[in-house]
């Protein structure tokens, strides 16, 4: 395995909200090697974009680190800040938000180019502009080079925004809800779209997503992390995760996914929750916060103690007192 | 040379460019060349027609005539040329008013937002109570009170009463921009904070400024015209407000021929009104492509 791109360590976040402190993310731990695809799943609420954000450097951490390469990039200076800050994109997810609409597409995607110095007069930059246009899919590109936000579909937006994110070679991507605003016909291609930003460029993806399906195509290759309540309850190789799933959460998720073929549907095994209630995170559940709601409560260990992140079977890691690996 | 060059075509190009998309809106247009025209003959007019000098007791309070386009007033004088001479004063007050009460209003509006915290809750409450002032009085007072000689010194009183408004909502503004995700990502692209202010939050803020810029000067013409009326602000020079005031104070009201005396200004000042706000609606559609037809 390579050397990580990204660790974090211990994050924690908490926002007070009319003097109640809510954590969002609470201790969370995850080593992102260089080029994966790793998609983090969840409810909403569960705290996903905040560590995204947090990944991204918009927001602070209130405790723990995250390191760029083995820096932390909260005290990270100089050339380094620099690699990080331009190193780790984001791509938002609604894509009316993210493009300033008195810009047009080219404005928008020579502005980083020419600051940072990745290309100088307007003939080199447009050529770049062409191709970074023609990567993420916006063919021909001269027909979008005068063009504003507002004339362009949500797809295309989301494609500008990526061309965008990658104006300054980044080498890792957090792509928040990316696609959950575009139409379903368009997913799969900006989909698509990620895996190719890997192979070509390498490119890691931290693709945030509350659809597990959407998860499961888009990390077939790489990892799902399961985050529940501010924690990560689960992470493995998707296919594990998907085929084997360890943790009780995430088998309600999975049982929860609808079939194509409605007998299918109808035949699955369903997973019953006890409480179908999502608990307030002003008043998060004691031990094990999933244990009002897990389908296998096993009584005090759960409510008292919370259960840490431990290798499970299948090359995962789960955080349950009742999963534990098979030593085969 | 090279660079001054490109610099004059592009800025060439550029004007070609606004003043296409200016003209595609009618009413905008309109409000455009009226606007010019006003202030061009209001500083080039006087020295072509300047004022007379002398009242004409032939001609005393007459209505339109071949000789005299807009009648005559209670001198003798022609309306028209006392229009053309009295419009310069209205248009500095207008200038200075609006351009300067905006310029603080966006210092401190978008100071206050990027600050927060404290600064903000402090500056934030200070225009609060400062709203509740009834500002026409005050403005009455402060006027008698500083015995102010000249237009530009009014027009600066007048923009250090107006701007707290202002400021609070371009305060709103910012608030509401700054955290628009596009400024996020600039953030993330480390485009710097001159660029971010300049580039992205201004342009997006360019529509709502000139447009609260333009209705500050009607609203300084207004308090102009209001206070010489009342006679607090000195006669000294004449305009159109002081042609109104001077009208009123020989009894137009209850002289049916001495009607073109108090209309005339009236109308100009109608009309130039009516070219800035039509000019503003053709600003919105330079600053906000989305309000561009058939691009």
């Amino acid at each position: 395995m390579s050397e990580p791109l990204i660790t974090l360590e211990h994050v924690t976040r908490t926002f007070t909200v009319k003097g109640q402190t809510i954590k969002a993310v609470d201790d969370v731990n995850l080593t992102i090697p260089q080029g994966e695809m790793l998609c983090l799943v969840g409810e909403s609420g569960c705290g996903k974009t905040t560590t995204g954000k947090m990944i991204a450097g918009l927001l602070p951490t209130s405790a723990g680190r995250i390191l760029y390469h083995g820096k932390d990039i909260a005290t990270i200076a100089g050339n380094d800040r620099k690699a990080y800050r331009l190193g780790v994109q984001m791509v938002h997810q609604d894509p009316y938000a993210s493009l300033n609409p008195t810009q047009t597409i080219y404005d928008i995607l020579a502005a980083p180019l020419q600051h940072h110095g990745f290309t100088r007069g307007e003939y080199e930059t447009k050529r770049r502009i062409c191709h970074l246009l023609e990567i993420v899919d916006l063919t021909p590109p001269d027909d979008f080079l005068e063009k504003y936000p507002h004339q362009l579909s949500g797809g295309q937006r989301q494609r500008v925004s990526v061309a965008r994110a990658l104006t300054v070679l980044p080498t890792f991507i957090v792509a928040d809800e990316a696609v959950s605003m575009v139409d379903v016909s368009i997913r799969i291609s900006l989909l698509n779209m990620f895996a190719r930003l890997k192979d070509e460029m390498g490119v890691g993806v931290l693709l945030i997503t509350h659809d597990l399906a959407l998860a499961k195509y888009f990390a077939w290759e790489g990892r799902i992390g399961v985050m529940y309540l501010g924690r990560l309850v689960e992470i493995g190789p998707a296919r594990q995760v998907v085929e084997h799933p360890q943790h009780p959460y995430t088998q309600v998720l999975l049982s929860a996914i609808p079939e194509a073929d409605p007998d299918a549907t109808r035949a699955k095994p369903r997973v019953a929750l006890r409480s179908t209630d999502m608990p307030s995170l002003l008043r998060l559940p004691t031990g094990c916060t999933f244990h009002p709601r897990c389908p296998v409560f096993a009584g005090e260990v759960c409510e008292n103690i919370v259960p840490p992140l431990e290798k499970a079977n299948w090359g995962s890691e789960a955080a349950c007192h009742l999963v534990h690996a098979n030593e085969s | 040379m090279h660079t001054f060059h490109d610099f004059i075509t592009s800025f060439w190009r550029e004007s070609l460019k606004t003043f296409k998309i200016m003209s595609r809106n009618k009413m905008g247009l309109f409000g455009f060349i009226m606007t010019l025209l006003i202030i061009l003959i209001s500083f080039i007019g006087p020295l072509l027609w300047p004022p007379e000098t002398s009242a004409n007791v032939a001609q005393i309070n007459k209505g339109s005539s071949p000789e005299h386009w807009l009648g005559t007033d209670f001198q003798g004088q022609d309306n028209l040329r006392k229009i053309i001479n009295g419009g310069r004063d209205i248009v500095t007050i207008a200038l200075v008013t609006g351009v300067l009460s905006m310029l603080i209003a966006v210092v401190v509006g978008s100071f206050s937002a990027f600050i927060g915290g404290r600064v903000d809750s402090i500056l934030m409450e200070f225009v609060n109570i400062w709203l509740t002032i009834p500002k026409f009085p005050l403005l009455a007072v402060l006027a008698t009170v500083l015995a102010l000689k000249d237009v530009v010194m009014l027009s600066v009183l007048m923009a250090l009463l107006d701007w707290p408004a202002l400021a609070r909502q371009v305060r709103s503004q910012v608030l509401s921009l700054k955290s628009r995700e596009y400024i996020e990502a600039a953030t993330m692209l480390d485009l710097g904070t001159p660029r971010i202010v300049f580039r992205e939050l201004l342009p997006n803020m360019m529509s709502f400024i000139a447009i609260s810029t333009i209705f500050e000067m009607t609203h300084a013409i207004y308090q102009q015209t209001g206070l010489v009326f009342l006679g607090i602000v000195p006669y000294s020079s004449a305009n159109w407000g002081v042609m109104i005031s001077a009208a009123e104070r020989r009894g137009v009201l209850f002289n049916p021929q001495a009607a073109w005396s108090i209309l005339a200004p009236m109308a100009a000042i109608v009309l130039f009104q009516l070219a800035l706000v039509s000019f503003a609606r053709s600003l919105d559609e330079v600053f906000n492509p989305r309000l561009r037809t058939g691009v």
